[in-house]
């Protein structure tokens, strides 16, 4: 049946650029035609990145481009940017512009800029089944014929009308000339002259050589676009310099005669227009077209139970989140454990064990292991989008975020990111994405990793434990406090003194409540996770390597060694073996690269209240938080090991007898918490004052690798260094105010 | 009767037929692509906890946005409604 399709012309691929506002429908439909993953969203802008697929029908390729969501053609925003970017550059044969049938209006805007830049277009009315069902009607023939576009009713998420639109593409692609066609709204006799003038002088220059229609330009000329100004002023600077006064003397025009700018008339003509178009081919029966919805947010969004139905959800988030994870974390632990286990046994004793056993294994297992935790953490996060309660959360909390220069969608990741202690910082940035303003973001970005995450929660418990025994829940609760106070307050000191800028215009749609379905959350989380793991995952590797070395290298001297290996030889007890090989490790991490770098930080440091021990401790961190706990366990030479001493140490509330039961490495893991608790309070370069300054230390300075590697990928190198220079810096100066502070008033 | 109260002053419930935007560059951009012309009518649905954004209608469907982005939108309400202006 394809005899005659053999001319080039209609065999090429077609390339179809899917556009519309955002909660359009447009992901749903991306993945109805191309079965590939891309999420179905339900908020503002989850389609940040480029998503592209392909598929065949009736033996003609079709690459399908999801561009973000966007209310308009301008060019303020990142989403407005890439998606007008890709139609001019790109060409694309075709672009369905998706329509939310239950919202036509404000969606026919968008519909009419791309109209106006005259590409050939599908308006593919989306949801059209609940449209009907609201009692709208709409003259498809007449609204056709207002748009000069073909129309096509579907419902992306029930599949009707998919085959018709995969049909019409290729007819629509392939029409005779290809040429891009604008349509011509009339802005009036003024805006209308000027365009003329402009049009004429546009199509004998050599700007009009492209396919790009003169007339477009001209519209965003008289509109003062950025992107056509500037191009023009560089690439005609001649024509720019004749076009100029026309709208020079348009806009002065209009300032007399109706108060505005040309651009703001053009928009109202542009709903005028729509009016017109809704009159001749749409009927309402009723008006009331999300009756349950509205009555959801009169409870939800009632002034008085907004707050505190809002706790309760983020409440069941980490609820539903650690229990889910728990099983999962178990068996990954178990499995990194059997990993170590077996290259114990199997692998020859050397250094390429160890780098195996304690860089790769450990570090990679580390973090890894919370995969899990930042997977069902997503699965939750993607439940709130997709059923349209995260735009709510936006709108109840915006108020206190502007504040500190921030953004009601800053929250989600303030939250995720530890705002509730133990969440993760990772999930946090990542959920920054429908920030739009970028000095939002980036702001939002560097303050996440502030949080009490799950990671810093066992140093936290050792700390507490050791020198607040009697107010650990207060000082637990307080760090989460102080943490919150923390992003805020450096929220706030990051957009005065380096991101500095307003507020971007806040117009936010609240979406009406859906049910989502699972597979699109479980598409969603996967995908988001998939992201960390293979972030995170390709960085991780050489930097727990690069870790490992630095505590590892160079070796004790041969002398030193020496010496330690002959007193190995005479120890006569267990006991003694134990002893030296403590000292041992000691002297072998203080002679390591680390050991040296904490030496050398040792004076500055110290005016902290941090000696060279916590100094390397706290390098470690930087690979994963927990690593702290570990590195100060080999620092002050604290074994995991049963040793006779540390074992009689027991908590005063009789803990260890219950621990007995738990997993192995729990209670190993307890045992390091409390043994080492115990040794720092009987060192005496530690004080309560020392514990608070490190505490705090611990929650502002640098982000941990996995983190840093997510930061990069979301906004780049340099932030990424920031993130680490600044957070560290920053950091320093605090706990330097909090301990020469303490010291001088006594503490 | 009916009077022209800047969107910021309207309360819950009320409604209103959209009279003038004052806002320019951006801003007024932003609030009219969004649907927010002279001749819109709105209604207001509510207020978040602490008094800003506002919850409003508009073709059916609803927009948040914040008071400073109100205050260039310019209101005719009917005076039977109410309003306790602030």
């Amino acid at each position: 049946m394809n005899k005659k399709k053999t001319s080039e012309e209609q065999t090429r691929p077609i390339v179809v650029a899917l556009a519309g506002n955002p909660n359009a429908g447009k992901t749903s439909l991306f993945n109805k035609l191309t079965k590939l993953r891309a999420h179905v969203g339900n908020y503002p802008g989850v389609t940040v990145e480029q998503k592209w697929g392909q598929l065949i029908h009736h033996g003609r390729t079709i690459k399908v481009v999801d561009l973000p969501g966007i209310y308009s053609l301008n060019y303020y925003s990142l989403d407005e940017r890439v998606a007008r970017d890709f139609i001019l550059k790109e060409h694309p044969d075709l672009v369905i512009n998706v329509v939310d049938s239950t919202n036509l209006k404000r969606n026919l805007y968008l519909t009419l800029q791309i109209l106006e830049m005259g590409l050939p277009t599908i308006v593919a009315l989306n949801m059209i089944d609940m449209a009907e069902t609201s009692g709208l009607k709409i003259d498809i023939p007449r609204l056709e014929e207002g748009l000069k576009a073909r129309v096509l009713p579907i419902a992306a998420t029930i599949g009707r009308g998919l085959d018709n639109l995969l049909n019409l593409i290729p007819e629509v692609a392939d029409r005779s000339d290809r040429a891009w066609k604008p349509i011509e709204i009339s802005y009036g006799q003024d805006i209308d002259e000027a365009l003329d003038r402009i049009t004429t002088e546009l199509n004998s220059s050599t700007i009009a050589q492209t396919k790009i229609p003169a007339r477009w330009l001209a519209v965003k000329f008289l509109e003062s676009d950025l992107m056509v100004d500037n191009q023009l002023q560089e690439e005609a600077p001649a024509l720019w310099t004749a076009l100029n006064p026309i709208r020079n003397q348009l806009t002065s025009h209009l300032k007399t005669t109706t108060n505005d700018e040309p651009t703001a008339v053009m928009i109202n003509r542009r709903y005028g227009f729509l009016a017109g178009l809704k009159r001749l081919a749409i009927t309402e029966t009723h008006k009331d077209t999300r009756p349950v919805s509205d009555a959801l947010d009169q409870i939800l969004l009632n002034r008085l139970l907004a707050p505190l139905f809002f706790l309760a959800v983020i409440y069941v988030l980490y609820q539903f989140t650690f229990w889910a994870s728990g099983p999962v974390v178990g068996w990954l632990e178990n499995f990194f454990t059997l990993l170590s286990e077996l290259t114990k046994n199997h692998l020859p004793n050397g250094r390429l064990k160890d780098l195996i056993l304690e860089g790769i294994i450990n570090g990679v297992g580390g973090v890894l292991g919370f995969t899990p935790l930042i997977a069902f953490m997503f699965v939750g996060i993607s439940f709130l989008e997709d059923s349209g309660y995260m735009a709510r959360v936006t709108f109840i909390l915006d108020r206190i975020f502007r504040a500190f220069g921030l953004h009601g969608n800053s929250v989600m990741a303030l939250i995720v990111g530890g705002g509730i202690a133990g969440g993760c910082a990772i999930p946090g940035v990542m959920a920054t994405r429908t920030l739009r303003d970028p000095k939002e973001r980036i702001t939002t970005i560097l303050v996440t990793p502030m949080m009490t995450c799950g990671a810093k929660l066992p140093v936290f418990l050792m700390l507490t434990e050791a020198f607040f025994p009697n107010h650990q829940a207060q000082i637990m609760m307080g760090l989460t406090v102080f943490a919150w106070i923390m992003a805020l307050f450096s929220a706030k000191l990051l957009r005065l003194f380096v991101l500095h800028g307003p507020p971007t215009p806040f117009i936010l749609e609240l979406p009406p409540y859906r049910l989502p379905t699972l597979s699109g959350i479980l598409l969603h989380a996967w995908e988001r996770t998939w992201g960390y793991v293979k972030k995170a995952g390709t960085v991780i590797v050489a930097v727990t390597i690069i870790l490992w070395t630095m505590m590892t290298f160079p070796n004790l001297p041969f002398q030193t060694q020496s010496d330690f290996d002959t007193r190995l030889k005479v120890a006569n007890t267990e006991k003694a073996r134990q002893d030296i090989e403590s000292e041992l490790k000691v002297a072998q991490l203080q002679n390591s690269l680390a050991g040296r770098i904490g030496t050398a930080l040792e004076p500055l440091s110290l005016l902290a209240g941090f000696e060279w021990r916590t100094n390397i401790a706290l390098v470690g961190g930087f690979a994963a938080k927990e690593v702290i706990l570990t590195t100060m366990g080999t620092a002050y030479a604290m074994s995991t090991s049963s040793d006779p001493i540390l074992a009689e140490a027991t908590t005063p509330d009789g803990k260890s007898s219950t621990t007995k039961a738990k997993e192995n490495k729990e209670v190993e893991e307890e045992t390091l918490i409390h043994n080492l608790g115990h040794a720092l309070n009987q060192n005496p370069t530690w004080s309560p004052l020392v514990t608070m300054s490190l505490l705090i230390f611990i929650l502002i300075y640098a982000p941990c690798f996995a983190t840093i590697a997510v930061i990069y990928k979301e906004i780049g190198l340099k932030w990424a260094a920031f993130s680490v220079v600044a957070n560290t810096i920053y950091g320093y100066i605090i706990c330097l105010i909090i301990y020469q502070g303490g010291l001088a008033l006594g503490f | 009767m009916s009077r022209t109260i800047p969107m910021r002053s309207m309360v819950a419930n009320q409604s209103g037929t959209i009279n003038q935007i004052k806002g320019s560059g951006i801003m007024g951009v932003r609030i009219r692509e969004m649907g927010l012309v002279p001749g819109a009518t709105i209604d207001i649905l509510g207020r978040a906890p602490l008094n800003d954004p506002i919850h409003v209608k508009l073709y059916g469907n609803n927009l948040t946005l914040r008071n400073n982005e109100a205050d260039h939108i310019l209101v005719e309400v009917d005076d039977l409604t109410k309003a306790t202006e602030r």
